[in-house]
């Protein structure tokens, strides 16, 4: 890392490792009277959560940074990391100074999780959003703009914070600025992957989901600034797609052995919900259709929704050929039900389109790397040299 | 009090209803086998708050690949189609009962000229379980059929809302249009509610039977023979036979209530058993609770695909509206698992049970995942005995016979202990 870089990300760093609450705590004594709500994964509502005036914010789980002591209680052990330690932070406090959280129906865990936490948390703001998995019903994108529509209704009923159309048009203008900046990003990334590592990246984008986004445009813009700039010698890797890590995040020290071992990660699906749209969404007419329509029709391609128009392997396919990609790497949580049976379709489709492609299994507590060391450094050399 | 002297060792739990079940369901898998021969349209669906009717006015024979999936565990055939999916990419950590669905077709098992034919259509009715959508779009992918999701929006407050109603609505008509496109056949609204009619008198039965249980002994066990009205509640409802064998049930059963029989010769504790039963040991487990003269008086299981004792009916004068109402709000799957403590407690209470067990399953996150906080709730806050137990409802590999007798062993003493205790039998 350049010092220049580092001087930029060290304090982003800071802000990802504190504690959710801490980070919401933090963000509210510059902000008196502010809220922080914090989204489940994978799709954020960012925009209708910065137009009630609050902070988004994402539930990524305790990470390496919480044991479990009441949740696994709770949660079987057939049951993934982040929904368990998620819990847990309630459980032990650290979630103190945010004041809701939003789930959404990804799968069967964070359904009921989000009931479990209402139950065990009563005095919080738990909302659970339906979003649509039919996206071509004549009725669909009508249904979601009633679903965002009460969200704001919970918002303006519970904190006297109400979302009015002008409000969400601007939050809309912003959030599109904010991805704009992540896919430039991205942008950069699969043009000359050296200039930002996906371990520096991450670091990036995870502070983004705890950050205001009028402060994450500055930050977003100057690493863009500062990457661009760098001059760092392209290596020989091979170039890689990551595929299955949309809600559990992989531990960093998974990412790190990723490139030691030869891969450049030019996309991903991290932090999905934080650049859902592929492009802007329209600030004109009636905000919440907006948004519907976008997410229906310009929703990045992710496990938890049911696109049905396109074969399931088709969103990682063109994903691996507009970033150059010659292989994907496939991280997938332990017991995470819809990254294993999406995993099955689409390494169907990529077989189909002979894109190369490796396994590895991850929990959010894993702790030592060797072996997977081993696997990734073989599966690049088999790349590489054959 | 041991096994033996229950006499309910190699005991037989049988009756009418059970024979006459079989009977009905035989004759609708014959259907099945036949549908490609006879040129008949068919379509995939889900057993949790299904939408069946409409096949049946649109004249689609309904294929149920969870009923395929659980015969087979019930008949040891799940493990090697289990296996075989598994060896295509399925992780041992997917629920299993697709594993099975998929491994039969990789087995040979399902397609053109197979007793399981491939659906014209697969409809997938999203009713809560998140799996469903993985499950039909991979049955899509295989048979090459056109996959319809009906999406269902989870009942995020007690009621749903208008735009919930209106959402599933437009999904029913749009439906309806398909599979009038792949029968051929114009859906007739009087055929509808005909069908409608039906359903509302076998649920109307159901419903009945469900209440019988509150006497004592119960005269049937409310989750290991509800079973046997499962298949023609859930799958051959909307016929004029499902709602005649639910006529016959009611009366089988009040006579057994009025006699004072129940399913074992000694009803000694009434459970309420919450979670599906392990279908590849059925019988095993069944003779685990068998033993101690436990009886399930009521179960939720029983209603995946439909929550009937609370009054529910299917309306032929409003029959979109109400068909999307069962989807929407009256079926165990739509509800949250906390809703579920609600369904479970009212159980405990009116049926008089004296324990919960829950059967925590590892395939079926939708009714396991945070069953624990369950057990807090019903054993630290309403002080319900409660025995979780875990094994899977189609993977042979997690049942462990003997660390279940154990549990449920130590459970039913302490039980009976207590029982002693609080009627000053012991001190
Ligand atoms: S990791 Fe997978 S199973 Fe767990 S909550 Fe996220 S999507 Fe659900
Ligand atoms: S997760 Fe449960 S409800 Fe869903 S398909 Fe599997 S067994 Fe059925």
């Amino acid at each position: 890392m350049t010092t220049e870089t580092a001087a930029l990300l060290e304090p982003r760093r800071e802000v990802g490792v504190l504690s959710l609450g801490d980070a919401a705590l933090r963000w509210k004594a510059e902000h008196p009277g502010g809220r922080a709500i914090a989204c489940y994964p994978v799709y954020a509502p960012t925009e209708v959560i910065h137009a009630a005036g609050m902070l988004p914010m994402a539930l990524l789980g305790g990470g390496t940074t919480v044991e479990l002591t009441h949740a696994d209680a709770r949660f079987q052990s057939f049951v993934c990391s982040i929904a368990k330690s998620s819990l847990e932070l309630g459980f032990q406090d650290l979630v103190r100074g945010v004041d809701g959280f939003v789930f959404s129906n990804i799968c069967d865990v964070a359904r009921n999780l989000s009931s479990v936490w209402a139950r065990n948390f009563s005095d919080t703001f738990v909302e659970y959003l339906h979003l649509p998995q039919n996206s071509t019903s004549s009725e669909s994108s009508q249904y979601l703009a009633s679903e965002l529509r009460r969200l704001a209704s919970r918002f303006a009923e519970a904190f006297g914070a109400p979302v009015t159309d002008d409000a969400l048009r601007r939050s809309i203008a912003t959030w599109n600025a904010v991805r704009a900046r992540i896919r430039a990003l991205y942008a950069l990334r699969i043009d000359s992957p050296e200039k930002l590592p996906i371990t520096e990246f991450f670091v990036a984008l995870r502070a983004a989901t705890r950050t205001a986004p009028e402060e994450s445009l500055l930050r977003l813009d100057a690493l863009l600034d500062t990457a661009s700039r760098r001059t760092e010698r392209p290596r020989d890797r091979i170039r890689v797609v990551i595929e299955g890590a949309f809600c559990e995040q992989p531990p960093p020290g998974l990412l790190e052995i990723l490139e030691e071992s030869g891969c450049y990660v030019v996309e991903d699906d991290l932090f999905l919900g934080w650049r859902w749209f592929t492009d802007d969404v329209s600030t004109d007419g009636d905000p919440f259709e907006r948004l519907a329509v976008a997410y229906l029709d310009r929703g990045v391609a992710s496990s938890t929704r049911h696109e049905g128009r396109q074969h399931r392997s088709l969103g990682v396919i063109e994903k691996v050929r507009r970033a150059r990609a010659d292989a994907v790497v496939f991280l997938l949580p332990k017991f995470c039900e819809p990254a294993l049976f999406d995993y099955v379709l689409i390494k169907q489709g990529l077989e189909r389109e002979h894109v190369p492609q490796l396994v590895v299994e991850f929990e959010e507590k894993m702790w030592t790397f060797e072996r997977t060391r081993n696997e990734i450094e073989t599966f690049v050399e088999s790349m590489l040299f054959d | 009090m041991t096994a033996e002297s229950t006499g309910t060792k190699d005991r037989k739990y049988e009756g009418g209803v059970h024979e006459k079940s079989r009977e009905l369901m035989s004759a609708w898998m014959g259907e099945v086998g036949r549908a490609e021969a006879e040129h008949r349209a068919t379509a995939a669906l889900m057993i949790s708050g299904n939408c069946v009717e409409l096949l049946r006015a649109c004249h689609v024979l309904p294929l149920f690949p969870e009923v395929t999936a659980l015969q087979a565990a019930i008949r040891h055939k799940s493990l090697p189609l289990i296996q075989r999916a598994e060896q295509a990419g399925y992780s041992s950590d997917n629920c299993a009962y697709v594993k099975a669905d998929i491994g039969l077709y990789l087995d040979g098992g399902m397609g053109p000229g197979k007793p399981i034919p491939f659906p014209t259509v697969t409809v997938c009715n999203y009713v809560g379980c998140n799996v469903y959508v993985k499950w039909f779009e991979h049955l899509a992918d295989v048979s090459g059929s056109k996959l319809f999701m009906l999406d269902v929006p989870f009942l995020r407050t007690t009621e749903p809302s208008e735009a919930d109603v209106r959402y599933v609505v437009k999904q029913i008509e749009e439906l309806i249009a398909l599979l009038e496109c792949v029968s051929g056949h114009k859906m007739d609204i009087d055929e509808l509610r005909e069908i409608l009619a039906h359903s509302a008198r076998a649920e109307d039965g159901y419903a009945r039977c469900k209440h019988l249980c509150k006497r004592t002994p119960a005269p049937f066990d409310a989750y290991f023979d509800a079973i046997n009205m499962m298949g023609p509640i859930n799958v051959l409802r909307g016929t004029r036979e499902a709602a005649e064998f639910f006529d016959d049930a009611v009366r089988e059963f009040e006579d057994l209530a009025t006699r004072g029989v129940g399913p074992l010769p000694e009803e000694r504790f009434r459970t309420v058993v919450e979670g599906p039963p392990p279908y590849p040991y059925y019988k095993s487990f069944r003779n685990l609770f068998a033993k101690w003269g436990a009886v399930a008086v009521q179960s939720t299981y029983s209603t995946v695909g439909g929550i009937w004792e609370w009054g529910f009916r299917h309306d032929p004068r409003r029959p979109l509206e109400s068909i999307a109402e069962q989807m929407l709000r009256e079926n165990l799957t739509n509800r949250s698992i906390v809703a579920r403590y609600q369904q479970i407690k009212r159980y405990v209470e009116e049926w008089n049970a004296d324990a919960l067990v829950i059967h925590s399953v590892k395939s079926c996150r939708l009714f396991s995942a945070g069953q624990g906080d369950m057990r807090e709730y019903f054993t630290k806050e309403l002080g319900v005995p409660t025995l979780l137990v875990e094994s899977d409802l189609e993977d042979p590999r997690y049942y462990s016979e003997a660390q279940l007798k154990n549990r449920i062993d130590a459970f039913f003493e302490s039980l009976e202990h207590k029982k002693l205790v609080a009627s000053g039998g012991h001190r």
